[in-house]
């Protein structure tokens, strides 16, 4: 990193001095730009939020109704202590940014967590031309290349209904924010009742308040007793995997969709019955497809395979290096600072809920 | 081979023994049986011998791919396999086509055996570009010599009977022996005809729970009858109709492995059963079970390990005996009749009659039962006096009495990504121990005993506290403290620590002990034998 960066790594995250704010902070700030709103992005307890009008309603579910948000348009430019910020769509989930800073003529982008396949449920990629480009390296190894979302979708639906003739109910995991409204806009709803977790059905209601067509859905803990699960589609958070919850749902087989499922020694390991590759961060070629777009004389490593990047983008004379965060990428410690972030939200919740009452 | 790939799937994605035999059974009965046949040889773990080395598979695909050899590495790092690497690396295919499994092996595979290196390549190239993902995966196994899949013969057996309407146990029997992969073999394999007959049938394994506290619980010690409980193979040896039969419990045919059990079968009267453990035996001792296990994968055994690993067969019981069933006589009428057909055998030295351990207190037996491992014993063995032969695992006439392992605290100073199912996640461990000098010195590495949720927390606590990089280990800031089981120890100039451990397992992460606090050498040294 060089002295005069617009953006400097520090305890509590990227830190843009000229414009007094950090981008993605890990530790409350005063004031936030978010890419998005996923626990390892968006950091509880920060005096300001700024981030994406569409993501509006998703960071409210997870900051709790007290946090200050200004929502911002993508492709509005805002100025923030003479640094001209903006936001653009990054296609991980709904809302999902990537923040452009523009200083004294140098433009950085920060990506936050994206992909480049459009989904249905989220304004797809963008690429933003700029100096320095700051992306992900969660899938940063050219083993990982997705196969394109529609045959994961039948795929999935053919398990369904698999299930459904066998008398089963399918338990399909994937992250409650994300992940899961994806799944759920592929899901046919012609084969069987579709119900969900709370910590999905909770953020469904933000999606389809924020315009998201999302097949009906109904809350599996309402419906809980003497209920016939045979056929039925449970879509949950990995966590719920293996709890007294999950189980009750018996006869069933058990999916779940991640990237990290197109490696075989990582299916079996899970233990599920089937593992579907699909996954809402950018595969290899995407990756480098999408750094070669934003046309960077510079680009910034972060979260994953971060040393294999820097490496191979170096080999063919871009100049790399790697910025040390704490983001997560995708995976089970994503998924257990997903459920904590839930847990905070719902607490909150309680409490705003006392004072008021 | 879209077919066979996607049975491979199939089998691989699920641990539930009835889906794999439903996902073979539908496979059996929808294959052509040329297809068949070399689906049985494969399954059942009789792959051709490596045509082409994983050295040049690896540097062809690198090649088509575009990948330099450091990402081939850790691309291979992450997923702990060769074949599924380049599977995963290779350029989607523009038009896979779905030749038969016998058409790939027959005219495309044996015949590169030999081949010169170029003609290999095109060769590899061709078929890649001809393949999707898991048919690449699977004619990459298959051509490295790598083929294995979670399927006992058992299983395929049990498919194979329930595709072609016949016995499981006559099926096993028919694959016994040479055959070739042909659609006749398959055939005979299937015939309805048993004129073959199920005379090689076993007799279901009895089995026994392990103790749970206090053993004079379980009565008068006088009702008990003690062996050693050995570590080898249960079997049983069975001669009928002129033919002789080793099950091993999973009943799995394994005579040919054995040929001097096989040799002993033969002297055996007609119409015997003997239940019994294969056991590596030289100069009268037991060696330990390591020895054994350089026997076990082996179809075909040399002369070499032969002399260096013989086998001798434990008896246990006896179970038939001229033609009868004795399962529901008492034990001790089974074992006199055992100790009698012993004596009688012509070939003294390969049957022996287990030896009892008698004691006439509990806290006697407890004494004896702590010279187990000095007899290359696990423990004992307790079988209830006038006690049936039973089916299975039941509760309260046989129970096993394992001597405790020994433990140390030792502090986790180095880890490395497994493989196959536990590629990507650090999950083999190097462990140390304090030295005299109070440094730090590695004693074992272990790979089982946590749960998954713990893996996954020690697998982050490894990547944040990598400390350096040796190939694909990496050493770890030396914080976490885990207790270790092991079974045996014994002096080994080959070790830094000077000692090696046998069976080291992890019983549980010690949360509560910071590193400073866990066990030295000195007092591992202690538990060497005198």
């Amino acid at each position: 990193m060089n002295a005069d960066d617009l953006l400097k790594p520090t305890d509590a995250g990227l830190y843009c001095e000229a414009g007094d704010f950090h981008v993605d902070p890990w530790k409350p700030v005063p004031q936030a730009v978010v890419t998005h709103a996923h626990a390892d992005h968006a950091c509880w307890g920060c005096g300001r939020y700024l981030g994406s009008e569409e993501g509006e309603r998703v960071l409210r579910v997870r900051m709790g109704r007290e946090a200050v948000i200004d929502a911002l348009p993508y492709g509005s430019p805002l100025d923030v202590n003479g640094v001209r910020v903006s936001l653009h769509p990054a296609g991980h989930i709904l809302g999902s940014a990537q923040v452009r800073l523009e200083h004294r003529g140098r433009v950085w982008v920060v990506s936050g967590d994206y992909k480049v396949e459009p989904d249905a449920t989220c304004t797809p990629f963008e690429p933003v031309r700029c100096d320095v480009f700051v992306t992900e390296s969660t899938f940063g190894l050219p083993i990982y290349r997705w196969p394109s979302q529609a045959a994961v979708f039948d795929e999935i639906n053919a398990w369904w209904r698999a299930n459904r003739d066998a008398g089963k109910a399918s338990l399909l995991l994937g992250y409650a924010l994300g992940k899961s409204q994806r799944l759920l806009s592929g899901l046919d709803p012609s084969i069987g009742p579709i119900y969900t977790h709370g910590a999905v059905e909770k953020l469904n209601r933000a999606y389809r308040e924020g315009g998201v067509a999302l097949p009906p859905t109904s809350y599996a803990g309402a419906a809980m007793k003497g209920k016939g699960w045979a056929g039925a589609m449970i879509v949950a958070p990995p966590s719920a995997h293996g709890t007294p919850w999950a189980r009750k749902f018996a006869p069933l087989s058990t999916g779940i969709a991640s990237g990290w499922m197109t490696i075989r020694g990582t299916r079996r390991r899970k233990a599920l019955d089937r593992g579907f590759v699909l996954s809402d961060h950018v595969d290899w070629p995407g990756l480098l497809g999408s750094i070669e777009s934003t046309g960077a004389s510079r680009v910034l490593v972060t979260h994953g395979y971060t040393a294999v990047v820097v490496r191979y983008l170096r080999e063919r004379g871009i100049a790399a290096e790697a910025l040390a965060t704490r983001y997560e990428g995708e995976g089970d410690a994503q998924d257990r600072a997903e459920a904590e972030a839930m847990e905070e939200a719902e607490a909150q919740e309680v409490d705003a809920g006392g004072t008021t009452a | 081979m879209r077919d066979f790939a996607r049975l491979y799937a199939a089998l691989d994605e699920t641990t539930r023994t009835g889906e794999k035999v439903e996902a073979l059974t539908r496979y059996f009965e929808q294959a052509p049986p040329a297809d068949a046949a070399w689906a049985v040889y494969f399954l059942i773990g009789r792959k051709p011998k490596q045509v082409v080395p994983s050295k040049k598979i690896r540097e062809w695909a690198a090649a088509e791919a575009g990948v330099p050899d450091w990402l081939f590495q850790e691309s291979y790092d992450a997923v702990g396999d060769v074949a599924e690497t380049v599977a995963l690396l290779l350029p989607p295919s523009e038009h896979s086509t779905d030749l038969p499994l016998a058409e790939w092996v027959e005219n495309r595979l044996l015949p590169l055996r030999g081949a010169d290196e170029e003609a290999q390549r095109f060769a590899m190239l061709d078929a890649w570009r001809a393949m999707d993902r898991p048919q690449r995966f699977v004619w990459n196994k298959l051509i490295s010599g790598g083929f294995r899949v979670g399927v006992s013969q058992q299983l395929v057996t049990r498919a194979l009977g329930k595709a072609g309407g016949v016995d499981p146990t006559v099926v096993a029997h028919r694959l016994m022996g040479d055959w070739e992969p042909t659609p006749e073999f398959i055939g005979r394999l299937l015939a309805a005809d048993s004129a073959d007959s199920d005379h090689s049938r076993p007799y279901p394994f009895c089995l026994a729970y392990g103790v749970e506290g206090d053993p004079a619980a379980l009565g008068s010690v006088d009702d008990w009858v003690a062996e050693w409980k050995w570590d080898g193979i249960r079997s049983q040896l069975i001669r009928r109709g002129g033919d002789t039969f080793l099950w091993s419990r999973g009943e799995e045919l394994v005579t040919d492995r054995y040929p001097e059990i096989a040799t002993l079968g033969a002297s055996l009267p007609e119409g015997t059963a003997i239940d019994g453990e294969i056991l590596p035996y030289l100069d009268g001792t037991p060696l330990p079970f390591a020895q054994l296990q350089r026997r076990i994968g082996r179809k075909t055994v040399g002369k070499t390990i032969l002399a260096e690993v013989p086998v001798v067969l434990i008896a246990y019981d006896l179970l038939e005996s001229d033609g009868r069933a004795l399962r529901a006589e008492p034990f001790e009428a089974r074992r006199a009749r055992l100790a009698e057909l012993v004596a009688r055998v012509d070939r003294p030295g390969r049957l022996i009659l287990s030896p009892t351990v008698v004691a006439d207190s509990w806290e006697a037996m407890a004494a004896a039962r702590l010279a187990a491992r000095s007899h290359q014993s696990e423990g004992l063995m307790l079988k209830r006096r006038g006690s049936p032969y039973h089916v299975g695992r039941k509760r309260g006439d046989w129970w096993k009495w394992k001597v405790d392992p020994f433990t140390v605290d030792a502090v986790l100073t180095a880890a490395q990504r497994g493989s196959g199912k536990r590629a990507s996640l650090y999950t083999d461990y190097t462990f140390s121990v304090w030295d005299d000098d109070r440094r730090l010195v590695p004693f074992a590495k272990a790979y089982s005993g946590l749960t998954d949720a713990e893996i996954a927390r020690v697998d982050a606590f490894v990547r944040r506290n990598m400390v350096e990089k040796f190939g694909p280990v990496r050493t770890v800031k030396p914080e976490l403290v885990f207790e270790l089981a092991f079974e045996g120890i014994q002096r080994s100039p080959r070790h830094k620590s000077g000692i090696a451990v046998r069976f080291p397992r992890i019983l549980r992460w010690r949360l509560d002990k910071p590193a400073e606090e866990a066990d030295t050498l000195e007092s591992i040294r202690g538990m060497l034998p005198a």
